[in-house]
């Protein structure tokens, strides 16, 4: 997913004769802002495995890679869940391992197939928990419409691993002309969210240790793919489409933005943000658009076809709260501004990894 | 300093040390620290940081200062750009 | 949510600033000295609504930026140690001490723990006799309470295995020192809500006066702070100087007795380093000698830590309004964001870090209170 893909060429550092700001020798132990989905998780992709590994596909920045294979094009992705704890309001581990990685696909405009799974299981683990999250991937993989096709069990000792982690890869096959990335984002696309944001990340921080609250809400976790063909329906130029999940929407803008060398323009009171979510991150002091979700898209939709693409979204169960929040300018490139409620504007930076609750 | 919000007191435990009860904050709750108000009563709103209510919230203060803000300038109706108004009109209640 | 939305009400804001607009007749600069009102201004884009006479010069009082160098590394030092679990606000992890923050002494194998408060740090001690809990005890007279009363409350239960790291700081004498450096360009203070809450008002009066500067007691939604700079600058125009509340749903003359009490019977006044301005006197709390058996300086000895600030860093210019942040030789260079060497770049409200972000932009309007010329926002980095 955006873990390959989180920088834009344009300010991408060469490892050979990269400077400060932003060293990596900053920290020279792995952070938890490292799995942030913010600045930090690009640096680590950056400064360790493009230099590593690095090639064209690498650095297309694209939720999931496209492929030219046999006179197909197939989209291909995978994503670790390491979420914690493994059960929360609306969901499991094992939905979002499905969900997460379908949506990758559905970000390149791809119909998701087959996906693959991988348990790494910590010794101690009741096979119970294993088989409810099991039953969990089963059950998604089917609302999704997607098959698993293989899969693979570890067994780390006691201590050495949290429960149950899962890793799914998949891949779809993308229709004939789609190409939807960051980089064709254009100065007047409309920005398009499918829905209320923050419900995941909300949901999943008040069940945490040390944090419990209490709040009526579930995650948002749900497969996207389908509602990617409605709006295709419409028109087959969608230019970006990006699921939000780590850092929120503000850190998916961001990457558009620096991507595509455009800017990005919202409309607070626009954003569909449920009281619950802002009630939680005001007493929290999170900013609900760095709150992760995982079962929204953003899209930058050509204006001549805004209305008629929101139409289909809100036409659809998993697009019903869909909203208009913004566009894309020619102005401040690389870079998010916000209108705020009360006329002024504020700069919504990439996150720089993890939020915490603050004080302040 | 001190990312401080109000919530209601929507239960009282007077057998927890130190005192506690539960606060609603627009849909979400979570246990305070009532110690430092201890006469306050089920129903009232308080300020909370860090778990701790700190002070009770007076309704008729707040009332004062709206009225107050609303009799300001009164000729002036018009406020907000284009955006604003393209906003408004975009978002439901739910936006805030 | 009640005493929220209301204090969002953009045709109410409308009104406020028309009237802050036509009594501004010559330039006033302000300090909102509470880093939540700065976050509340930046979030709000408040300072780019306000006419161009009103400047407001973003004061020190975030708690988790002024927190100064060698308490960070004494925290850094305890929270390494193999029996010891280090309880902090989530806010303090990221502030780098000597080379490293509390997430690196994490990621090195630390328990480190973020709670929500400090009882929770109290909780995780009774539960767990056999670890060292450690709480990182910061924050102004707001957070005093929860912290006097979590070490209380650890005595109480007789919990030896509980003590806190003490970094509290007061803000009148901030205030006072602020109003006493040479060439001091402010003019009025946006006293801070919350603080206030707690402490009443009583200790302001003798400040405005001796000063006679206004001080306007202010809250912290949009609508609140905009309230608090129309009556200042109202004081202003008008040349008086006196405390007013502009908070007064929160704030009492008397503010919270039973948590001053509480304050006083835990914690005495100390002289008190601040990041990236200095020492100031008589503006902290340390533990009483009652309580000096919870003292984890003195319990893990780390007094004999002594961090000198970064010479070059030029923030305490920076937050009296003397100099831009450009004028610093370390702005952009050896101090950013990522590496911070001072109060104003640590806090992503800081002054420098405004100016570090808003410089990126190119056409948007930058905030007043960084007073960035638009001819300067050139993209960096």
């Amino acid at each position: 997913m955006a873990d390959l893909a989180t920088e834009s060429p344009r300010t991408a550092v060469d490892p050979a004769n990269w400077t400060c700001p932003a060293p990596l020798r900053d920290q020279p132990v792995v952070v938890m802002g490292h799995g942030g989905g913010g600045a930090l998780s690009a640096e680590l992709v950056q400064q360790v495995f493009a230099p590593a590994y690095g090639n064209p596909t690498l650095a297309a920045l694209t939720d999931s890679a496209v492929l030219h294979l046999g006179g197909a094009r197939l989209a291909f992705s995978t994503d670790s869940y390491v979420v914690r704890p493994l059960f929360f309001p609306g969901g499991s581990v094992g939905d979002l391992a499905v969900n997460g990685t379908v949506n990758d696909l559905a970000m390149s405009g791809a119909r998701p197939a087959y996906l693959s799974t991988a348990f790494i299981l910590e010794e101690g683990v009741e096979l119970a928990v294993v088989e409810r999250v099991a039953r969990a991937v089963g059950a998604a993989a089917e609302a999704a419409g997607v098959t698993v096709a293989t899969g693979d069990t570890k067994v780390v000792e006691s201590g050495h691993g949290d429960g149950v982690y899962v890793t799914t890869a998949g891949v779809g096959l993308v229709p004939d002309g789609v190409d939807i990335r960051p980089q064709r984002a254009r100065p007047g696309d409309v920005v398009l969210v499918s829905g209320p944001i923050g419900l995941h990340g909300v949901a999943v921080m008040s069940v945490r240790e040390g944090l419990e609250f209490g709040v009526e809400i579930a995650s948002d976790t749900a497969p996207l793919a389908d509602l990617v063909a409605a709006m295709l329906a419409v028109t087959p130029d969608l230019h970006v489409l990006r699921d939000p999940t780590r850092g929120g929407l503000g850190a998916s803008l961001n990457e558009i933005a620096r991507a595509s060398g455009t800017g990005v323009r919202l409309v607070e009171r626009a954003i569909p943000v449920p009281d619950e979510v802002a009630n939680a991150c005001g007493f929290l002091g999170l900013d609900p658009l760095y709150v992760a979700n995982e079962g929204r898209l953003v899209a930058f939709v050509p204006p001549e076809h805004a209305e008629a693409v929101l139409a289909a979204m809100r036409a659809h169960q998993q697009g019903a709260g869909a909203a208009r929040v913004g566009e894309c300018v020619a102005d401040h490139p690389g870079m998010v501004v916000v209108a705020t409620g009360l006329g002024g504007t504020r700069v919504l930076d990439l996150p720089l990894g993890e939020q915490l609750p603050r004080i302040c | 300093m001190c990312l401080a919000v109000p919530g209601k007191v929507v239960s009282i435990d007077h057998r927890a040390d130190p005192l506690t009860g539960l606060i609603d904050f627009g849909g979400v709750r979570k246990q305070a620290c009532l110690e430092y108000l201890p006469d306050i009563q089920v129903g009232e709103y308080v300020i909370v940081h860090v778990g701790f209510a700190l002070q009770r919230l007076d309704e008729e203060s707040a009332r004062a200062s709206l009225e107050l803000f609303g009799q300001l300038g009164l000729l002036e109706e018009e406020f907000g750009d284009a955006w604003e108004q393209a906003a408004r009109q975009e978002s439901g209640s739910e936006a805030r | 949510m009640k005493y929220i939305d209301e204090f969002h009400d953009p045709q109410l804001a409308g009104r406020l600033l028309d009237e802050i607009r036509s009594t501004a007749t010559r330039p006033w600069a302000l300090m909102e000295v509470c880093g939540g009102q700065t976050h509340s201004i930046i979030r709000h884009g408040i300072d780019q609504l306000l006419p161009e006479e009103v400047e407001l010069i973003h004061g020190p009082g975030c708690p988790v930026c002024v927190t100064p160098l060698d308490v960070i590394d004494k925290a850094l030092a305890i929270a390494a140690r193999p029996e010891v679990t280090f309880c902090s606000f989530g806010d303090m992890l990221r502030v780098p001490g000597t080379g490293r923050d509390l997430f690196r002494v994490k990621g090195e194998g630390g328990d480190v723990r973020v709670v929500y408060s400090p009882l929770d740090a109290v909780d995780l001690a009774r539960r767990n006799p056999d670890r060292q809990v450690v709480f990182f005890a910061i924050g102004f007279e707001t957070t005093a309470p929860a912290n006097a009363m979590a070490v209380h409350q650890a005595r109480r239960l007789g919990l030896a295995n509980f003590s806190l790291l003490v970094s509290h700081v007061r803000v009148p004498p901030a205030i006072e020192a602020i109003m006493t450096a040479p060439d001091c360009r402010v003019q009025g203070f946006l006293a801070a809500g919350h603080v206030c809450s707690v402490m009443g008002t009583a200790e302001y009066p003798d400040l405005a006066e001796r000063h006679r500067v206004p001080l306007v007691v202010t809250g912290f939604e949009p609508l609140d702070i905009l309230e608090g700079i129309r009556r200042a600058v109202h004081q202003l125009e008008r040349g008086e100087h006196r405390v007013e509340n502009a908070y007064p749903r929160a704030v009492r003359e008397q503010g919270n007795p039973a948590a001053v009490r509480m304050i006083e019977e835990v914690f005495e006044v100390t002289d008190r380093n601040w990041r990236g301005i200095g020492r100031i006197p008589d503006s902290g709390w340390r533990l009483t000698d009652a309580f000096r058996a919870y003292d984890a300086e003195h319990r893990f000895d780390v007094s004999g830590i002594r961090t000198e600030e970064p010479a070059e860093c030029r923030a305490g210019e920076v937050l009296q309004g003397l100099i831009k942040p450009t004028a610093c030789a370390a702005f952009g260079t050896t101090c950013t964001p990522r590496t911070p060497l001072g109060a104003t770049m640590v806090s992503s409200e800081g002054a420098c870090a405004a100016y570090y972000l808003y410089r990126r932009m190119t056409d948007t309007p930058a905030p007043r209170g960084s007073r960035i010329p638009r001819e300067e926002m050139n993209p960096v980095g």
